[in-house]
């Protein structure tokens, strides 16, 4: 078990909640040990159609082809793979396409892993360079509030967010 | 080595539209969106102008929210070659309402017709038939479009692409707007959709 991990054990069905009742109805992602709970309420969801990414900016075309269509998707990624978006972010930019991503932060506590630090360094000021609304969430009650009134921004207000998760929320990663 | 490509991609993309009965149609930057545009504007045509890499998957999203409408996606060699990983997720994703064609004049006509990896030998149906496409194949005139044409209008058992061999020629632009949010919103509104 993560450190920290108990307080915020069931963040994960409280997103997924939440995302459900924001009526999202696609969601696409790059496997993620942070993201693992809630993708898996989303793979067991038979109202909400998964797709598995091999790269995540693959998810911002989904998500505007969704919107297109008429259905609210989400996003999930990590910080890693907010720096291989940013050009396909062009797309919800200069369309006004409602975009929800959340992306767990690597390479801020309690890392061991040095090659995850200069993408985290640049995860948010590279989204707020393309246009993107960035909020933050650093405990898990914190974190329900900040996915329902980013999914209220995106889906009402027809503008583009992504809700960075703390490294110190996801807990320690063990090897 | 194959002889060089005779067929002129506006024809090509007139004869791959020839057929439309309801088709929604995404088209990928540069020549594709033009061609589209030349054989007639429509509501149901969302038009990228940027974002490199992304039709196919405009395409995949519209078609997974849309499981009861046909997709066709028409972009170019350039831009699918930028997106292979997205064959590989289209291809996991299994819609049955999605067709990719791939116009392959084997050059970068936008930034002046450098050689793109289709004229070194790079086969994007063979990448795709071996991501799991259930059609991938390469059409080289319009007899051969005009016999799978019909077929975009119906289901198929998975994600089917064409790769069009056409001529590295450069017909004059056909542009559509360039207001993005102008071209989202008439597309929806063709679906029942409001602005948003």
């Amino acid at each position: 078990m993560a450190e920290g991990r108990s307080t915020g054990e069931y963040w994960p069905n409280e997103i997924h909640r939440v995302l459900k009742e924001a009526k999202v109805r696609q969601m696409g992602y790059v496997p993620d040990a942070g993201h693992g709970a809630l993708i898996d309420l989303f793979q067991a969801d038979r109202e909400v159609v998964s797709t598995v990414l091999t790269t995540e900016e693959e998810g911002v075309a989904i998500a505007a082809g969704a919107w297109l269509g008429g259905q609210r998707s989400v996003l999930l990624m990590q910080s890693s793979g907010v720096g291989n978006c940013i050009n396909m972010l062009s797309l919800p930019a200069i369309a006004r396409f409602p975009l929800l991503i959340l992306v767990t932060m690597r390479g801020e506590w309690a890392e061991f892993n040095p090659w995850q630090v200069p993408m985290s360094r640049a995860t948010q000021p590279a989204l707020e360079a393309i246009g993107m609304k960035v909020m933050r969430a650093e405990t898990a009650e914190d974190l329900i509030a900040t996915v329902q009134a980013a999914a209220d921004f995106a889906f009402d207000g027809d503008q583009q967010v992504a809700v960075l998760i703390g490294q110190r929320l996801l807990g320690r990663k063990k090897w | 080595m194959n002889a060089v490509p005779k067929l002129a991609r506006r024809d090509a993309v007139a004869a791959l539209l020839k057929d439309r009965k309801d088709l929604l149609v995404v088209t990928g930057l540069g020549s594709p969106t033009y061609d589209v545009h030349a054989a007639g504007d429509r509501d149901d045509n969302y038009y990228l102008w940027g974002a490199m890499g992304a039709a196919a998957l405009v395409g995949l999203g519209l078609a997974l929210a849309q499981p009861k409408r046909r997709v066709l996606v028409v972009t170019g060699d350039g831009e699918q070659l930028m997106g292979l990983g997205g064959l590989a997720t289209i291809a996991a994703a299994r819609p049955r309402n999605l067709t990719v064609a791939v116009i392959d004049n084997q050059h970068y006509g936008e930034t002046g017709m450098q050689a793109s990896h289709t004229g070194r030998g790079i086969d994007l149906a063979a990448i795709a038939g071996a991501s799991g496409f259930v059609t991938a194949v390469t059409l080289r005139t319009l007899d051969e479009i005009a016999a799978v044409a019909p077929s975009f209008n119906e289901e198929g058992a998975g994600p089917r692409l064409y790769v069009i061999k056409v001529a590295a020629d450069s017909p004059p632009r056909s542009m559509p707007s360039r207001d993005a949010v102008f071209i989202k919103n008439r597309f929806r509104a063709h679906l029942g959709f409001p602005p948003g």
